[in-house]
């Protein structure tokens, strides 16, 4: 059943949202801290539990596939809805503030993915180029 | 007419699937005819989506680009905060938690460091632009890091109306200028596996800039990157008013 992937989904996501609030009440910020990522991991460990023992049926894949597949309109859809025009028109500090934080954050990435987990060795997957 | 109108009026979030559905295929064409598939349908995409958001603004002088115009009011709910978790955590299926945990130290690391150079970076263009006080420092530098620590950080710190407003400008400028540049740059930084986009996430920090500049990048690069950005508001609301505030001070009281 298709509903059960998506429940499965949505489940993942309101315990991790959930424990967001939570950490973030417990740090004194009003935020959602990290609660997206703790989502993340519950699904990869319950889909990968139920793939284990053979229960994660094609139609429940197909209910989270779908949100996946989703992902990309969605994406544009909140592109859509952001301040562009309080981007543009932020002022010299702001722009190049931002602009400063954001070269610099690119030019990091390559020297910080350098950084290995300590008792870890295996290379990390590469993706090939998407056809 | 006034049928129509109120027929998408009543059907909002179906008008917002049909017209992102009109932005693909338009995106799909200008990829494949003006650019020979050189450059991704989805990059083009989010980019047009950019342009609404602006041309919305500038139609209403509201902060919800297209959907402040009520006729697109369902692309506010598509794009809202609701479905983009749903649709992020739900990348992450089929996503390797091996690769997640390879990552952990540069992933931990590189949060720290992107929260904390941001906002030095904030703080020295503003001491540049001639701000000296420590709470305008220090507000504008939670912006530089993201537009949500900004206005929070300027609050709790009683910062003036105009210098929130600039720190929110610095970081929508932080997260649109992420969503148009990855894709140029991807290949540059080695944007191509998973160690790098969990780098990536917790160097730039701003969850919408970091999900979408990935997802024209290569989609499945997202959940790694979306892994790391979860935790990056939640920190520098936690650095931003206290200890990097007292360092401000320090420096600059």
């Amino acid at each position: 059943m298709i509903i059960l992937g998506v429940a499965l989904l949505s489940g993942s996501l309101l315990i991790g949202t959930f424990i967001g609030n939570l950490v973030g009440s417990l740090l004194g910020v009003d935020a959602n801290v990290g609660g997206v990522g703790i989502a993340m991991i519950l699904l990869i460990l319950s889909t990968n539990l139920l793939a284990r023992s053979g229960r994660l049926r094609p139609e429940t894949s197909a209910g989270i596939s779908f949100w996946s597949g989703m992902y990309i309109p969605i994406v544009v859809a909140m592109a859509a809805t952001q301040n562009v025009v309080g981007a543009v028109t932020a002022g010299p500090v702001a722009v190049v503030a931002g602009v400063a934080a954001v070269a610099v954050s690119f030019l990091l990435v390559p020297v910080l993915a350098r950084v290995k987990t300590p008792g870890i060795d295996e290379p990390v997957e590469v993706f090939a180029e998407e056809a | 007419m006034d049928a129509l109108v109120s027929t998408l009026q009543d059907n909002d979030l179906v008008v917002a699937f049909a017209l992102v559905g009109l932005v693909t295929a338009i995106a799909m064409l200008i990829s494949k005819v003006l650019t020979r598939g050189k450059f991704q349908a989805s990059a083009i995409a989010i980019i047009i989506g950019l342009v609404l958001a602006y041309i919305g603004g500038v139609a209403t002088g509201g902060e919800d680009g297209l959907a402040d115009l009520s006729l697109f009011s369902g692309i506010g709910l598509m794009g809202g905060g609701m479905l983009v978790n749903l649709a992020i955590v739900a990348t992450g299926f089929g996503a390797s938690f091996e690769e997640m945990k390879k990552s952990g130290l540069g992933g931990i690391i590189s949060l720290v460091l992107g929260v904390v150079l941001s906002f030095a970076i904030g703080v020295v263009i503003a001491v540049m632009f001639g701000y000296s006080d420590p709470v305008d420092l220090t507000t504008i530098g939670a912006g530089t890091a993201t537009y949500i620590v900004g206005p929070v950080t300027g609050a709790a710190l009683g910062a003036s109306s105009g210098i929130i407003a600039l720190s929110v400008g610095a970081g929508l400028v932080k997260s649109v200028l992420t969503m148009v540049l990855t894709p140029f740059v991807a290949k540059y930084i080695g944007l191509n596996n998973p160690r790098s986009a969990i780098v990536f996430g917790g160097l730039l920090g701003t969850t919408s800039g970091v999900t979408a500049g990935l997802a024209a990048t290569d989609k499945r690069l997202v959940p790694y990157g979306a892994m790391t950005s979860t935790f990056y508001t939640g920190l520098g609301l936690l650095l931003a008013p206290s200890v990097l505030f007292f360092a401000v001070r320090t420096i600059f009281g």
